[in-house]
Order: structure tokens, then C-alpha cells, then sequence
């Protein structure tokens, strides 16, 4: 039976194409970038045609101001790790409650370090408080770090309007765009943008591998330090096979993203939700459906725990996930559903289904003929769903 | 993907004994829909010889916490109310296989509500909700008393903060409780007493020793304990009786750092130099 892979925002099937980009670069063309003999240096030429379409996909003004790195975390946390070294006089930083971990934990180093940190809040449709931000901002603040788009309910957040807030008090501003690379289309010209992280994985490229966008002029102390690399700004010998690949894999979605399968993408994730909420009682959808990225719907199924709900639908072969408690291990349910005060009987029952290109008709009629009974299933096990019928 | 046993997902697709008795002999609950888990036991018992001869459940929660409801009705069928009493969260968490460590706090629950059942019998079958000591609540997140935490320290040999988190949830959320726990741990597993409290008083030392003999309470006493929560102390100044401390780590900034200051450290360094000690925060 083949997968219904409804899990996109955790991670994307690597293109073949972008597979096939890659091969050479491991057993034939395996030379070290830095060697000054052809056999390796032309791999250089190969990394700066990848910089060049990860550039594109970003409308950068330079191929220069794209640094490769191990990961979107990695990217995070250089910036983040940039900012308090290259600031040492604004110890103030300016993130919102809802970012990924990757944002949040080193945001907590930089606290026990000294460094003050403002989450700043969201409604309870995950739109954020600009008023906020601009209560907190100061000429102290040295950073303002939003996400592009929430990883959990596709939320996106009005990244030119923060951008201009923070240039405006003469902080940098940086943004984590995992979840909207690819996605929607991103320039970080027209945004104002000083920072930007991406992930290969999370647009059909491979795992493994991510950049980061450093505007010309930005402030920026490296992170990894030991090499000449990347100018200096990310040392370690190139991964050139993985550059490869998420030069490929921006090329790809540049293109999707100019032929509409956004469009395509979000009709089938308007079905799928439209289908769940004309079938079961009790379902709310979470976050701003008014500013979405297309391929994102976080479903609360009320008075039932989110895990037992995956581990039927993994009965099916249908791959989602939920921010559920139980599945995280951390015995708490999502920051980000927590922060936009979704009621704990739904907070507990949420289901995110992130699509993407390859979701097919198929797939979401499948799912909608599941669901139902699955619900109904755990809801007569349940203890309050009967109170509440 | 958590690692399940086939009984536990046999006992999570095929749930024994959903529902409620009615007119149940005993009734517990435990849990709550903002815990993220809940479990209602019903019973019914022959008044003649104390055997449970029914049991049923409904509960809101994973895989595991279905299945753990699932087997303990099965498991108390046929039992005594005494044999029964015996049941601890291991024997639910054995008979299913085994269950991952961060998931046992289902089979503790089990144990609770069975617990809350035969309290409810013996209250004539009125509903009893497990209930932790208010009092002696450790994790305020999750409402876990210390009670229940040196239950469950004993029943199953627990020796680590994080072992003491997978089987009660406490201190699985905000995480401020992580001291508490340890002390509890230290105390139910015979940890040593601390150190001999310093010779010389406090008012006959010169200042060199005075900061080192608070430096050493720090070191010995204080920081310890902060640090099992990421943070530490550092003495800034000492004039007089008057100590000041800065708090640094996570005890910087922590909404708890007044507590911090007067009931633990300037407590501490009462007990150990001198009951006129006063600390203030740097």
C-alpha cells in the first residue's frame, strides 16, 4: 500500500531529479572544491551555479549573500549567535512565542547569558502583535528574528511590516522561512529582509543541507570558524553534493511556483479541511486562514488525544502529525496552540496535514473516508466526548 | 514512532470493557482533559465476597493510556478488592509487554483510578476522584504531590529526575519543581547528609574568612541545587550581615529569583554561619 503522505512540513520526498544532480558529485566528481588542481576546483564552479539558483528562489541581489550550511538550524543559530557577538552593547532580542525550537532554545542560551529576549504574542487566530513589537523595540535591541511561516498551522506573518519596525529602530531582522520556501514566493528585496534561513528538505531537496541569506552590508560573525570557506563566513570543506542538491531543488520550486500548483495544492487542502468540517462535530481549524501558505491545515479534533488519531490513520498508510502532548514526549501540547489559547480539549486533538505537490484527489478522498469513523471510534472510548454530545 | 509492544497495540485497537457500569458499585476518575490524559473506572463487586465482577473504562488519551485502561480491567476481573489493591503500575506496564519509559505515567494512572475505584466502594459508590495531597503538591503543572512521587520512587526503583518525569509527568513542563524532586529523590534513597556545619563563628572570622566561609556554603549548599535547574550564584559583596548574591543562568531573571534569594539561600546561609544573615539580590 502506498504511503498517503500527508507530513510535508516535517519533511519532502527528495526529487528524483534533484537525486540525479547529486550522484556525480559523490563517487566521480569527488574532488575538495578548495584544491588547486581542475579535478577538484571545477566543483567550485558547480557550488557557485547552486548559489546562484538558491539566490533565485530568494530574488537576493547577489549570489554572495547565500552561505551554505548543515541545516536551517544551523543557519538559526548562526544568526542568532551572530547578532549577540556582533552587538555586544544592544543585548536586547525581539522573537514571538510561536517560532520553531531552533529559534526558541538558543534565544533561552542567550537569556542565561545576560541577554534580554522578547517573545512577542499571538491572537487566537496566530496573527501576531505588531503593537507589541512595537512597545518592546528599543535602540537597544540589536535583533528581531520572525518566522516567515508557522511550521505547525501555515500561519504567515507580515514579514515586510516587522522588517521596516525593526530598520526603523536600527535593528537587523532576521526570518526563519522554512515553512514558506518553496511554498509562496519569497524576495527578500521587496521584504527588507537582513537574515533568512532555509532547508533543503523541506522543498524536495535532500536532507542535510540548508542557507543562509546575509544581506551585503548585514553584520555577521561566523559560527563555524576553522576554514576559509564560504568566505570565511561558514567554515568546513563544501558538501558538494548536497549544494548540489538544494541549488537543484530551488531550481525546481522557482518553477513550480511560476506554473500555480500553489493554487492547485491549496484547492485540494480546501477540500480536505471543507470535507472534515462538514463530516465531524466538534472540529475547529487553527490559525489564520486568511494568510496561509497553501499546502498547511491544523485540524482540532475536540475530547480526543492526537497520537491515538495518528496511530489509526498510520493503519491507512496516511502520514500526518499532531501537536499533541503524547507525541512529542515533552507531556505538554504545542507552544504554538498553547500560545494562540486553543482550548486544552482541542489543543490535545490537533492533527496538522501539510501537502504538497504530489498529493493527489486520491489521497484527500481517502482521508476523508477514514477520518470519520476513526474520530467516532475514539470518541466512545472517551470520557468527555459523551458530556458533551 | 514510539516503540509499542503488539499487546499494547492490540489492547489500544481492540480496547476490553469500554464504557460504564451502570449503577457501578465504584466509580474513579483520574486525570483531565488538560492533562492530556483521563481515566474513568467502573466497578462492580460482590458484596459477598468482595469480588470485582465487572469492570469498565473510558479514557482520553494515547495509544498507551487506552491500552493500560484497557488492561487493567481485565486484569481486575475476577479479583478480590485486596488482591486487587495490590496491583501496582508495573504489574499494568509487565502484562502489556512493556511500555516506553516516557510513556508509564499511563500505567501509574491506571493504578490511581483502580485506587479511587475501591475507595469509592468503600464509600458506598459515590465517585471518587484521585486526588493528590494539595499540601505537599511538588509539580503545580501537572498536580503531582510529593506523595505520589515518593510512591512512585519506591514501587519502581526510580534514581533520576527524568526517571521520576516518565512515570508522574512532574516536572515534564515548566521544569521549576526539577530541585524538589531531587531532594525528594535524595531523601527516599538515603542520599548523605550535608556538611558538617562550619566551626568558628561567624562573628570571630575575618573578612577574608567570612567571604570563604560563604563562598563554601555556596559552593556546597547552594549551588548544587540551582544548578540541577541551569542556574548558579555568585556572591558579589559582603558588609556587615548583609550578603549579596547575583543569580546568574536560569535563576537570572527567573519569576521565582525573590523566593530564591530569602528561602533558600538566605535560609541556608542562616542555618549554616549565622542566624542574622541577610541576603540581597545584586
Amino acid at each position: 500500500m502506498k504511503e498517503i503522505y500527508l507530513d510535508n512540513n516535517a519533511t519532502t520526498r527528495c526529487a528524483p531529479q534533484v537525486v540525479e544532480a547529486m550522484l556525480p558529485y559523490f563517487s566521480e566528481k569527488y574532488g575538495n572544491a578548495s584544491s588547486m588542481h581542475n579535478f577538484g576546483g571545477e566543483n567550485r564552479h558547480a557550488i557557485e551555479a547552486a548559489r546562484a539558483q538558491v539566490a533565485a528562489l530568494l530574488n537576493a541581489a547577489y549570489a554572495d549573500e547565500i552561505i551554505f550550511t548543515s541545516c536551517a538550524t544551523e543557519s538559526n543559530d548562526s544568526v542568532l549567535f551572530s547578532a549577540a557577538e556582533a552587538f555586544p552593547d544592544k543585548k536586547h532580542i525581539i522573537t514571538t512565542a510561536v517560532e520553531h525550537p531552533a529559534i526558541l532554545e538558543p534565544c533561552r542560551v542567550l537569556e542565561s547569558r545576560g541577554w534580554r529576549v522578547d517573545y512577542i504574542r499571538v491572537d487566537e487566530n496566530g496573527r501576531l502583535d505588531i503593537e507589541e513589537l512595537k512597545s518592546l523595540i528599543d535602540d537597544k535591541t540589536s535583533l528581531v528574528s520572525v518566522m516567515w511561516a508557522n511550521n505547525e498551522t501555515g500561519t504567515i506573518f507580515p514579514i515586510k511590516e516587522v522588517a521596516e519596525i525593526a530598520h526603523a529602530h536600527g535593528a537587523l531582522f532576521h526570518t526563519d522561512a522554512v515553512q514558506a520556501a518553496g511554498k509562496i514566493p519569497l524576495d527578500v528585496q521587496a521584504a527588507g529582509v537582513d537574515f533568512l534561513s532555509i532547508s533543503a528538505h523541506k522543498f524536495h531537496g535532500p536532507k542535510g543541507i540548508g542557507a543562509l541569506y546575509v544581506r551585503r552590508g548585514a553584520r555577521f560573525v561566523p559560527y563555524l570558524i576553522g576554514g576559509h570557506q564560504e568566505k570565511h563566513r561558514r567554515a568546513g570543506t563544501e558538501n558538494v553534493p548536497y549544494i548540489i542538491g538544494i541549488g537543484k531543488a530551488a531550481e525546481l520550486a522557482q518553477k513550480r511556483l511560476a506554473d500555480g500548483s500553489a493554487a492547485r495544492i491549496a484547492a485540494l487542502r480546501d477540500r480536505l479541511e471543507e470535507g472534515i468540517l462538514s463530516a465531524v462535530a466538534d472540529v475547529k481549524v487553527n490559525g489564520d486562514t486568511q494568510h496561509r501558505v497553501p499546502n498547511t491545515t491544523n485540524i482540532s479534533f475536540g475530547y480526543i488525544e492526537g497520537e491515538s488519531i495518528l496511530m489509526y490513520l498510520n493503519d491507512f498508510n496516511i502520514c500526518a502529525s499532531s501537536g499533541s502532548a503524547c507525541t512529542s514526549g515533552s507531556l505538554e501540547p504545542s507552544h504554538v496552540l498553547r500560545a494562540m489559547k486553543v482550548p486544552f480539549q482541542f489543543a490535545h486533538g490537533s492533527i496538522r496535514f501539510s501537502l504538497s505537490e504530489e498529493t493527489t484527489d486520491g489521497d484527500i478522498e481517502k482521508v476523508l473516508k477514514e477520518i470519520p469513523p476513526i474520530i467516532e471510534r475514539l470518541r466512545k472510548i472517551s470520557p468527555f466526548s459523551r458530556v458533551n454530545a | 514512532m514510539w516503540d509499542y509492544t503488539d499487546k499494547v497495540m492490540d489492547h489500544f485497537k481492540n480496547p476490553r470493557n469500554v464504557g460504564t457500569i451502570p449503577n457501578a458499585d465504584g466509580t474513579g476518575q483520574v486525570g483531565s482533559l488538560v492533562c492530556g490524559d483521563a481515566l474513568r473506572l467502573t466497578i462492580k463487586v460482590n458484596k459477598k465476597n468482595q469480588v470485582i465482577e465487572d469492570a469498565k473504562f473510558e479514557t482520553f488519551g494515547c495509544a498507551s493510556a487506552i491500552a493500560s485502561s484497557s488492561m487493567l480491567t481485565e486484569m481486575v476481573k475476577g479479583k478480590t478488592l485486596e488482591q486487587a489493591a495490590q496491583i501496582t503500575n508495573q504489574d499494568i506496564a509487565d502484562a502489556l509487554g512493556s511500555l516506553p519509559a516516557e510513556k508509564m505515567h499511563c500505567s501509574v494512572m491506571g493504578m490511581e483510578a483502580l485506587e479511587a475505584a475501591i475507595k469509592s466502594y468503600h464509600q458506598g459508590g459515590k465517585p471518587v476522584v484521585f486526588e493528590q495531597q494539595e499540601e505537599k503538591m511538588v509539580c503545580r503543572c501537572f498536580n503531582v504531590s510529593e506523595e505520589a512521587i515518593i510512591k512512585a520512587i519506591r514501587l519502581n526503583h526510580l534514581t533520576t529526575v527524568e526517571d521520576v518525569t516518565h512515570f508522574t509527568k512532574a516536572g515534564g513542563a515548566c521544569g521549576r519543581c526539577k530541585g524538589e524532586i531531587q531532594q525528594i529523590l535524595d531523601k527516599v534513597n538515603g542520599a548523605k547528609e550535608s556538611a558538617a556545619p562550619i566551626q568558628k563563628k561567624f562573628d570571630d572570622m575575618t573578612l577574608v574568612e567570612k567571604i570563604k566561609a560563604v563562598e563554601k556554603v555556596l559552593e556546597e549548599e547552594i549551588r548544587p541545587t540551582l544548578n540541577r535547574d541551569g542556574g548558579s550564584a555568585e556572591l558579589v559583596d559582603l558588609a556587615g550581615h548583609t550578603v549579596k548574591i547575583r543569580l546568574v543562568g536560569m535563576c537570572s531573571g527567573c519569576v521565582n529569583a525573590q523566593a530564591t534569594i530569602k528561602n533558600f539561600i538566605e535560609k541556608t546561609l542562616q542555618e549554616k554561619l549565622d542566624s542574622s544573615l541577610t541576603v540581597e539580590q545584586a
